[in-house]
């Protein structure tokens, strides 16, 4: 597998959120997506970018494109924020520090095809997706 | 700010959104559209989904707290529209959008507050 092509996005306000929604749709669409697909890893995208500012006061996302067997999709949003205490925990539907329904994180593992999150108290979050074609 | 135009019609208000929302927008919508409930006495909401191309949890509660607003008011809302990919994404984000009335389009959205009226006259 190689990565095709690498860009790093920031996420810090609502409009970086609406720009890399964009970005994600756009990429998606050249890999060759279905729309079902595109709509799935955007909406992940979406929701993993609301966290990135939320819990993590603002990050990035990187996104890059991969070749292989698949054509693939993998986004990564980091932050240096106060970190997830217990990750199972955050990954429970419903369960939410914040104000919203408690899906983003949990929601957004479903929509992708793989999904992995590392997480240091005080030091920051990093969330990896992957979508296959 | 931008603003999500809302008009009248009638006893009915009518909503589409046909910009790539952010947070806040969706927030404001929110909060214009129980002030003009209220201030027109509207008895029905409808509100049109045919362009968005993602609903997300955010947007997914904006339209339950619509209909639960709207209610508490007095009216009732319609969320018509809706994309093929975007139902089929919701429902696996986790999110079927309880409460919220739903019709395939404008058409049928219409006809749904019209006999929900229908005894208003």
């Amino acid at each position: 597998m190689s990565v095709l092509a690498v860009e790093t996005i920031p996420v810090k306000t609502e409009p970086d959120v609406v720009f890399a929604r964009r970005r994600v749709r756009e990429v998606s669409a050249q890999l060759g997506f279905s729309l079902v697909d595109q709509t799935k890893v955007v909406t992940a995208a979406s929701e993993l970018a609301r966290n990135t500012i939320i819990y993590g006061g603002g990050g990035t996302m990187q996104l890059e494109t991969l070749n292989g067997p698949r054509n693939g999709l993998r986004l990564t949003f980091e932050d240096n924020g106060p970190g997830i205490p217990d990750i199972e925990l955050a990954l429970r539907d419903g369960f939410t520090t914040g104000s919203g329904l408690g899906l983003g994180l949990g929601g957004a593992k479903r929509l992708v095809s793989e999904f992995s999150v590392t997480s240091q108290v005080g030091a920051g979050t990093k969330v990896t997706i992957t979508r296959w074609k | 700010m931008e603003k999500i135009p809302i008009l009248k019609m009638g006893q009915f208000l009518l909503v589409t959104i046909q910009v790539d929302m952010h947070d806040r927008l969706a927030m404001a919508l929110q909060d214009d559209l129980t002030r003009m409930i209220s201030d027109t006495e509207a008895h029905g909401v409808l509100i049109d989904i045919s362009s968005l191309e993602i609903v997300d949890s955010f947007i997914g509660r904006m339209l339950a707290n619509i209909a639960a607003m709207s209610r508490v008011l007095d009216a009732q809302t319609v969320v018509v529209g809706m994309q093929p990919a975007v139902a089929i994404t919701l429902v696996e984000l986790g999110l079927s959008l309880p409460g919220v009335r739903t019709a395939l389009n404008v058409d049928a959205g219409m006809e749904l507050l019209r006999s929900s009226n229908g005894f208003r006259g």
